[in-house]
């Protein structure tokens, strides 16, 4: 495991933990009040002692927000990405390692997800199973699955050809064995790189639910709903989009590279 | 007579390592100089140091002089300037490389290819451009230039592209010509065509040719002079007489030893060893047995894939890969199936392990069809039979230790003995036993392979189909492995059903041989009565074709032309005829003509 403690783990594993820190501990030090609280005088008000990040379109403290907003963000999209691996993943694996007809049925079902954008989508989801927390994270999860399905399939399916699994199918290897020793380690490090980028998309998916009444409710905080709200201010008050877009920026990054240094470590080949 | 190259005290590192440490060698004017070495062995990057290409690939030129006699007067390319080397390359020195598929551009046409080449260097009008290229096509010899130059690479043979790539390398009439290994990846016949164009290429125009191998039965055939490397160094270098009849350095010799040759086994009742150089143990063939016990039965095997197209992916034809072949597999005997890419040689391999299905047809393992069983059934089988593969570097999971890889197929069928047996299997294959906690990128080529026997013999299975199971790999490993498995065949009883494009190598490790062509057995019978007396012109095709390593049997004189291997795809409704044999003599039998 030495291979996380390279300068690349140590900074991408660094933000990784930042963030779920924050995302963690913040609801319980700082006061939803200080969040919430808005100040007429100071709207759209540039950094300073008082607001050190700024404030938004209603004078409320853009930093607070921030730390606060990254719970509901981190844990809609984790959460999200999570469920849609769960689902796509043994979809995938079935359908690109035994091929035919089932192959052929759970593929057109995926295809026909693939025809609605994924925020569509997620938008008749949520508007169906009613706007909270949880209806949030299934809507986006479903929204998610045919992108990661396909990709392990194409990654299945690429495996499922290699000679590795012809010589083990030889050697009287059956299917559930073959699965979990051989195709899965194989087609993990697309899978870890597409989970990662996911997990930046699905940050943005929940800001576009909220923009439209369906996630995060106002006057709670979420990193998109943030950027949402930044739209109409941008040229005069071009922090208040600074700063959720680079709580994102910051924390898609540390993902990045911890996915990278993670795929690295489980390569025996780049380990040693 | 001054040289054409010069290459003195090259030294090419790829980041700190050096690949190529202190190279020096000439070329002559219409000289034909084969650089051969094993993988590794830096062969091709001091071709492409000369081209100056090495620099896109990551290496550096560390030192050392690379004269090029130009007319204009001697050039070291080493320092020449990028706009130099653009002339030099292509116009004075041409290139050919390995991959007959991947050198051509698929979404170019032939005579685009052609006529790029040629209107950079020279100053022509898209006309003369064009009757130039049809110039070189015919100088090449390829049918229907006309044609040809409209068409794209995808829809010409392997042979045919590898013409057309030699076309495009002549086209500026360079005065040498590199050949990076252009036929390794051919078969057998278009080998010699391609060698034979080469040398006549060569006779013609006075180039020098600069021709990289691994291959000694290429090198004793097409070589006035040979270069030896090994681990980025000349080891030798001479004539190619002198370097086959008295090598000097001691890995020459070694090499040489390693290389099986063709009619080398002339007068011998049964497989032998490779006497390789520094194992001094006794070399003991390998007698078949008083009174053979037939192992493996293999009846009328038909298998046929199909062929989709159209919208609805409907089958729209068939590929016959396996037509009709019958054969029996002898206990503790090796048979080989041989013959050129696509004759269905591996179809047949896998057919009878199905791990492709057959159409038709019934497989006798010890009196078990193995055609006939369940799923279950089959895999409780898959005991006796087991199969090493081509690839070593495939064949293997990257993510798994090598015990728990050795001990998979044990696991499979419920057999005790764990680690312990793996490690046993270790000794067996000649590998340390620490190896057992290595994974497989951590071995060499070779090393993998015997992992993969290890593997194989881990269910002491009675019948090994060994599918190219030594192609990939360098000839002194080769040799090695080839030697391992007839010793194991002799202590352990095991029948090999050996599939291999080898002519060499299939005459010293069988007791029989059938030669496959267009899915069909069409000659079969002992090695010797094979090889000795050759009854269909399709056998003699191939032994006519296969290069020898001895310089003194050239057989690349004048234009070889044979002919090209039809297609086995047939419409839906093709009824073939069923194979018929002609007994010639004892247990030697020959396709009759249809």
């Amino acid at each position: 495991m030495s291979g996380f403690f390279t300068g690349k783990g140590i900074f991408g594993g660094g933000i990784v933990l930042l963030v779920l820190s924050v995302a963690l501990f913040a609801p319980l030090l700082v006061p939803d009040a200080w969040a919430t609280q808005m100040d007429m005088r100071a709207r759209l008000a540039g950094p300073s002692l008082a607001h050190p990040m700024g404030t938004d379109q209603l004078g409320r403290d853009l930093m607070y927000r921030m730390l606060l907003g990254a719970q509901s963000s981190i844990l809609i999209a984790g959460t999200a990405v999570l469920m849609s691996l769960v689902i796509g993943l043994p979809l995938g694996v079935i359908s690109g390692y035994f091929g035919g007809w089932l192959d052929n049925v759970l593929m057109r079902l995926v295809d026909t997800l693939l025809a609605f954008p994924a925020l569509l989508l997620a938008l008749t989801i949520s508007a169906v199973l009613g706007p909270n927390f949880t209806n949030t994270i299934i809507a986006i999860g479903i929204a998610f699955t045919p992108y990661l399905a396909r990709i392990i399939r194409g990654e299945a399916l690429r495996v499922a050809q290699m000679p590795y699994v012809e010589a083990a199918r030889a050697a009287g290897t059956n299917d559930l064995w073959m699965i979990v020793r051989h195709v899965l380690p194989n087609i993990m490090p697309p899978i870890i790189v597409q989970a990662t980028i996911s997990l930046a998309f699905a940050i943005l998916a929940e800001a576009g639910l909220s923009f439209l009444g369906l996630g995060t409710q106002p006057p709670d905080a979420s990193w998109g709903l943030m950027i949402q709200a930044s739209r109409d201010y941008l040229d005069i008050a071009p922090w208040t989009a600074l700063v959720p877009g680079a709580a994102v920026a910051i924390t898609v990054l540390g993902l990045n590279m911890f996915g990278d240094v993670l795929r690295d470590v489980l390569d025996p080949r780049v380990a040693s | 007579m001054t040289a054409l190259v010069s290459i003195d005290k090259l030294r090419v590192g790829f980041g700190g390592a050096a690949a190529v440490k202190d190279v020096s060698f000439d070329i002559a004017p219409g000289e034909t100089v084969c650089i051969v070495g094993e993988s590794g062995s830096g062969k091709s990057v001091t071709s492409l140091s000369l081209m100056r290409l090495v620099e896109f690939g990551g290496g550096e030129i560390l030192d050392g002089r690379l004269v090029l006699d130009r007319e204009s007067g001697p050039l070291d390319l080493a320092r020449a300037d990028t706009e130099t080397m653009q002339q030099i390359r292509g116009g004075e020195i041409g290139m050919i490389f390995q991959e007959p598929m991947t050198s051509l551009n698929p979404v170019f046409t032939i005579e685009r290819q052609l006529t790029d080449g040629l209107r950079m260097h020279q100053p022509l009008s898209a006309t003369q451009a064009r009757a130039r290229a049809l110039e070189l096509l015919k100088e090449v010899r390829i049918p229907e230039p006309e044609r040809r130059l409209r068409q794209y690479p995808h829809e010409l043979s392997g042979g045919m592209r590898q013409r057309v790539v030699i076309a495009i390398a002549m086209a500026c009439r360079p005065r040498l010509l590199i050949a990076d290994e252009p036929t390794t990846a051919l078969d057998v016949t278009i080998q010699a065509e391609i060698l034979a164009l080469i040398n006549r290429l060569k006779r013609e125009t006075g180039m020098a040719v600069m021709f990289i191998t691994h291959d000694m039965a290429v090198v004793a055939q097409i070589a006035d002079r040979v270069v030896v490397m090994y681990r980025g160094d000349v080891v030798e270098t001479g004539p190619v007489a002198e370097i086959f009849a008295n090598p000097r350095a001691e890995y020459t010799r070694a090499l040489l030893a390693a290389v099986p040759r063709l009619g080398e086994m002339k007068g011998k009742a049964a497989p032998e060893p490779l006497r390789l150089v520094g194992d001094d143990r006794a070399v003991t063939p390998l007698t078949p047995r008083a009174v053979p016990e037939p192992l493996l039965e293999v009846r009328n095997l038909t298998t046929r894939f199909p062929v989709k197209g159209g919208v609805l992916r409907r089958t729209v034809a068939q590929v016959h890969a396996v037509e009709d072949v019958s054969f029996t597999l002898n206990k503790g005997e090796t048979l080989s199936l041989v013959g050129e890419s696509g004759c269905g040689k591996s179809s047949c391999g896998r057919s009878i392990l199905r791990l492709v299905e057959p159409v038709s047809g019934s497989v006798f393992l010890g009196g078990d069809d193995v055609l006939a069983q369940t799923k279950p059934a089959l895999r409780a089988m898959r005991r006796r039979m087991q199969m090493i593969f081509q690839d070593p570097f495939a064949s293997l999971n990257p993510y798994m230790r090598l015990q728990a890889q050795i001990t998979e197929p044990m696991k499979n069928f419920g057999i005790d003995g764990g680690i312990e047996k793996a490690a046993e299997l270790l000794d067996r294959v000649d590998l340390p036993r620490d190896y057992l906690r290595r994974f497989p990128h951590e071995l060499s080529g070779g090393q993998r392979q015997r992992i993969a026997i290890a593997r194989a013999l881990a269910v002491s299975p009675s019948l090994i189909v060994a599918d190219e199971a030594v192609s990939a790999l360098d000839v002194s490993v080769q040799a090695q492995v080839l030697n391992l498995m007839m010793e194991l065949q002799a202590d352990l009883d095991l029948s090999f059903l050996f599939i291999s494009h080898d002519m060499a190598v299939v005459e010293r490790v069988s007791h029989h041989v059938a030669v496959m062509y267009l899915g069909r057995i069409v000659e079969i019978g002992p090695r010797a009565a094979v090889f000795e007396n050759p009854q269909h012109a399709y056998t003699r095709a191939l032994m006519a074709a296969v290069p020898i390593a001895d310089p003194a049997t050239r057989k690349l004189d004048g234009d070889l032309r044979f002919k090209p291997i039809p297609s086995p795809i047939f419409p839906l409704d093709h009824q073939p005829a069923p194979s018929v044999y002609d007994t010639v003599g004892q247990n030697h039998r020959v396709l009759k003509e249809v």
